[in-house]
C-alpha cells in the first residue's frame, strides 16, 4: 500500500513538472527582445567568471541603471570553445566579449556578428590607435570594439633587495644579462623564477617570452611576417630569441629559484612563482601585469601580505628593448555584437567611449588596463597599472597580440609544447624544426 | 531430478564464492582499495579546512605536522558570488536536477511499458532503435539541439514546435530539463523494459481478466513491482544530473547555473582563488549524499535485478 503511495507520488509530481516546463514556454518566449518590454534585457557573454565577472559587472552597471537597461552578463571558462557552439546553434547573445581576436575573426567570418554602425565605427576611429582598430576590421568594415586590455613582459622584482644588492632597474637587454650575473655573484643562489606549467595550455608564459623578445630585437614587420608563417621558427630572428633566453632559463646557475632545476620550469604553475618572489627567494621573474592578482595569497619573509609599489615589496619594469624602441605584447578583450537591436547599438557605442575606460579602471579590486585614449589616467590609482596605460596610450608605442594566439591553434599548441621540449633538453634547432613542422597541418 | 542437482550446485558454488570473498586476506585487500580511493577525497576534506595561504604553499599531509583549522573557505564560499552565490545555486542545481531525473523516468517508464506489453507492430524493432541511441554522444546533440530551442521546427511550412524564444541567452530550465531528458531516455527505457518484462504473463493476464486497463496495471501492478529499478535509475540519473557540467553550460544563463558551474567559475580566470573549491565541493556534495543514503536499500537491489532470476 504505501508502496502504490510512492508511486502515485512520484507520476503526479512529474506529471506537475512536465506542466510547468510547459507553462514556462510561452513566457520565455514572450519576454526577451519585445520592445516596451520593462526593462529591456541586453545578454553579454564572455569567458570571466568569478571576482573578475563582478567588476566587469561593476563597470556598466551605472549605465544600465541610467538607461533602464538590464544587462545579464554569463560567464564562461570555456567562451572559447563554447562560443563556437553557440554561433552554430544559432544561439548567440546579444554581445560576446572576446578574449583574442584571432577567435573573433572566425566568429566574423560565420556572418552572424554585426558590423558597428556608424556612430560606434566613429568612436572607435577616434579612441583607439590603427594597430587595436584592425584586430577587428574585416574587409574595411569594423565589426568589434576594443575593451580592456593586457601587457605582457613585465619583470617582477622586489625594490629593498634592488637596493640592499646595489642593483637598479636595466634600461636594456644587455643590462639585464648583466644584472642578472651581478645577482648571482651576490647571492651564489639561482636569481630568476619561471613556471611554464598551465594544465593544457602549458607551455605559453615560455613562448609568450620568446615572443616578446622577437618583437622587440627584430621589429614588428618581421613579427607580423612570423606570425602569418612568412618567417620561418627556424629563420635566424626566432632561433636567436630562443638563444637569448637560453642564456638565461637553460642556465642552472640562473634558475629556477625556489622551485628546484632547470626542467621544473615545466612542472610549475606560472601563477606559482608569486610566492617565491614575495619571500625574496626569487628575485626575478617574468610575467603580465595579472600576476598582481596572486600576491594576495603570498607571505613576504616578515609573514606579512607583500605591498606591491615602486618602494614596496613587490614591483615591476616593462622588459628592456633589445632593439631601440618601446614595444608592448599583450593581449585584450573585444565586444562585438550579434544583434542590431537600437539598444544593443547603443550600449556598444558606451563601451568603446571614454566614459567606460574611465569606469573599468577605477573599478575596485580591479586590475583593468585600456589602450582607449579618452581614458583619464590619473583616475587609475594604483602606479603599476597607470604605467601600463601610459605605455599602451602612447602613439609611438608598437603593440602586438601575443604571437601564439594569433596562430592558427595547430601551430599555437606545437610552440608551446617546443618551449616545453626545449626547457627539457631537447635540442634547440631539433625543436624549432618540429614547432615549424605543425605549419603543414594547417 | 536435474534441476535439483543443478540447484545444489549453485548453493555449493554460493558458498564457495561466499568463503573466497570473506577470507581475511580478501578482506584486507578490500580495505586498501577502499583506503586508496577515498584518501584523495579525505585530503580534500581536510584541505577545506586549512587557511588558504597553507592549501597553496603546501600538501594537505603537512597538515598533522602544523595543524590550523579554520572555517573560513567555507564562509568565503558561501558568500563569494559569480553572478549569483553558491547558496542561490545550489538551489538552481536542486530546480534542475529533479525535473531532469522525474521527467525522463515517467516517459521511461511508460515507453517501457508499452514497449514490452502492448503488442503493436514494430515494437521490436522500435526498443532496438531506442536501445542504440546510446551510441550518440551527447557533445554531437549540442548544435542541433540550440537550433531546435531557438529556430523552432517547421517541417514543410508547418510549424510543430515554435522554439523557446529568439534568443536562448534569457530563457528558463526548459531546454536543461528537456536536453537531460533526451539524453537519459534510452538507458532508462532499456533498463525499465528489461525489468517490466520480467513480471510474469500469468500476473498481467490475472489483471486483464478481472478487468483492468493498461492504466491501472501500469499503476497498481508494474509500477509496484519495478520499483527497485526505478528508484536505482533515479539515483543515478540524479547523480549524472547533479554532477552535468557540460549541458548547463551550453543551456543555461548566468543566473540559472547550477552549482557545478559557479564551483568551477569561483577559481577564477587565472586559478587565483582555487582555495575555494575544497570547501565548495563538499556543500556540492551533501545533497547527493542525502539522496544516495536515503535511496541506497533500492540501489542494491536494482543493480541486482535481472541477475538472480528464479
Amino acid at each position: 500500500m504505501k508502496k502504490q503511495w510512492i508511486a502515485g507520488l512520484a507520476v503526479s509530481a512529474s506529471a506537475a513538472m512536465i506542466l510547468t516546463s510547459c507553462s514556462t514556454t510561452p513566457s520565455s518566449g514572450g519576454s526577451s527582445g519585445q520592445p516596451g518590454d520593462n526593462p529591456e534585457t541586453i545578454t553579454v557573454y564572455g569567458a570571466p567568471t568569478g571576482d573578475e565577472q563582478a567588476q566587469w559587472e561593476a563597470s556598466w552597471a551605472a549605465y544600465a541603471k541610467a538607461n533602464g537597461l538590464n544587462i545579464e552578463y554569463t560567464g564562461d571558462l570555456d567562451f572559447s570553445t563554447n562560443i563556437s557552439t553557440k554561433i552554430q546553434g544559432n544561439a548567440t547573445p546579444d554581445i560576446a566579449l572576446f578574449p583574442q581576436p584571432g577567435l573573433m575573426k572566425a566568429a566574423i567570418a560565420t556572418g552572424k556578428v554585426q558590423p558597428l554602425d556608424d556612430a560606434t565605427a566613429a568612436t572607435v576611429k577616434q579612441n583607439f590607435t590603427q594597430d587595436w582598430q584592425s584586430n577587428g576590421t574585416v574587409d574595411g568594415k569594423q565589426y568589434a570594439v576594443p575593451i580592456t586590455a593586457a601587457a605582457k613582459g613585465y619583470i617582477w622584482y622586489s625594490p629593498s633587495q634592488f637596493a640592499q644588492w646595489g642593483v637598479t632597474v636595466p634600461k636594456t637587454w644587455d643590462e639585464l644579462v648583466k644584472l642578472t650575473a651581478t645577482i648571482r655573484s651576490k647571492t651564489n643562489k639561482p636569481v630568476w623564477c619561471a613556471g611554464f606549467g598551465a594544465g593544457d595550455a602549458s607551455g605559453w608564459p615560455g613562448t609568450d617570452q620568446i615572443a616578446e623578445y622577437v618583437l622587440s630585437s627584430a621589429g614588428p614587420a618581421t613579427y607580423d611576417k612570423w606570425v602569418a608563417g612568412d618567417v620561418k621558427f627556424t629563420d635566424k630572428p626566432i632561433a636567436d630569441a630562443f638563444s637569448a633566453l637560453g642564456q638565461i632559463l637553460l642556465n642552472p646557475d640562473y634558475v629556477n629559484a625556489g622551485f628546484g632545476d632547470v626542467a621544473s620550469i615545466n612542472s610549475t604553475k606560472f601563477s606559482d612563482v608569486a610566492v617565491p618572489l614575495a619571500s625574496g627567494e626569487c628575485a626575478l621573474t617574468n610575467q603580465a601585469t595579472f600576476l598582481e592578482a596572486f600576491f594576495v595569497n603570498t607571505k613576504t619573509a616578515a609573514g606579512t601580505t607583500p605591498t606591491v609599489a615602486p618602494d614596496g615589496d613587490v614591483w615591476a619594469f616593462m622588459m628592456p628593448p633589445v632593439g631601440g624602441k618601446v614595444s608592448v605584447m599583450g593581449g585584450g578583450d573585444f565586444a562585438a555584437a550579434f544583434s542590431d537591436r537600437p539598444a544593443v547599438a547603443k550600449f556598444m557605442n558606451y563601451l568603446a567611449s571614454g566614459d567606460h575606460a574611465n569606469s573599468l579602471i577605477t573599478v575596485p579590486g580591479a586590475t583593468f588596463i585600456t589602450a582607449n585614449q579618452a581614458v583619464d589616467v590619473s583616475k587609475e590609482a594604483d602606479p603599476l597599472l597607470a604605467d601600463a596605460i601610459k605605455t599602451l596610450k602612447d602613439p609611438n608605442t608598437t603593440f602586438r597580440f601575443g604571437a601564439g594566439d594569433s596562430m592558427p591553434a595547430v601551430v599555437q599548441q606545437a610552440f608551446w609544447k617546443g618551449t616545453i621540449d626545449w626547457i627539457n633538453g631537447t635540442d634547440q634547432a631539433t625543436a624549432l624544426a618540429q614547432v615549424q613542422a605543425a605549419w603543414a597541418d594547417v | 531430478m536435474s534441476r535439483l542437482t543443478s540447484v545444489a550446485g549453485s548453493t555449493r558454488a554460493i558458498r564457495a564464492t561466499h568463503k573466497t570473498l570473506s577470507s581475511p586476506w580478501a578482506t584486507a585487500g578490500a580495505i586498501v582499495i577502499a583506503a586508496l580511493w577515498t584518501l584523495p577525497t579525505f585530503g580534500l576534506f581536510l584541505s577545506s579546512f586549512r587557511p588558504a595561504e597553507d592549501i597553496t604553499t603546501s600538501g594537505w599531509w603537512t597538515f598533522f605536522a602544523h595543524p590550523r583549522v579554520t572555517l573560513d573557505n567555507y564562509a568565503a564560499t558561501l558568500t563569494a558570488t559569480s553572478g549569483i552565490t553558491v547558496p542561490q545555486a545550489l538551489i538552481n542545481s536542486l530546480t534542475i536536477t529533479i525535473p531532469g531525473a522525474l521527467i525522463p523516468i515517467t516517459v521511461a517508464l511508460l515507453a517501457a511499458y508499452a514497449l514490452a506489453w502492448i503488442d503493436f507492430p514494430g515494437r521490436h524493432l522500435l526498443f532496438v532503435a531506442i536501445f542504440a541511441m546510446q551510441i550518440v554522444p551527447l557533445q554531437m546533440l549540442l548544435v542541433p539541439l540550440l537550433r531546435l530551442y531557438t529556430g523552432g521546427l517547421t517541417v514543410g511550412g508547418v510549424a510543430i514546435f515554435p522554439g523557446f524564444a529568439a534568443n536562448s541567452m534569457s530563457d528558463g530550465f526548459a531546454q536543461v530539463w528537456l536536453t537531460h531528458t533526451m539524453s537519459a531516455l534510452p538507458l532508462a527505457i532499456f533498463m525499465l523494459h528489461n525489468s517490466l518484462s520480467a513480471i510474469p504473463t500469468e500476473i498481467m493476464e490475472a489483471a486483464r481478466i478481472d478487468g483492468a486497463g493498461h492504466g491501472r496495471i501500469l499503476r497498481s501492478i508494474a509500477l509496484p513491482l519495478a520499483m527497485p529499478t526505478v528508484a536505482s535509475y533515479a539515483i543515478f540519473q540524479f547523480l549524472w544530473v547533479w554532477n552535468d557540467l557540460l549541458v548547463s553550460t551550453i543551456f543555461t544563463t548566468g543566473k540559472n547555473a547550477p552549482v557545478t558551474k559557479i564551483l568551477a567559475d569561483l577559481a577564477g580566470m587565472y586559478g587565483q582563488q582555487w582555495h575555494l573549491l575544497t570547501a565548495g565541493t563538499f556543500l556540492a556534495i551533501i545533497v547527493p549524499l542525502i539522496v544516495f543514503f536515503a535511496l541506497q536499500r533500492f540501489f542494491v537491489r536494482g543493480l541486482l535485478a535481472g541477475s538472480t532470476k528464479g
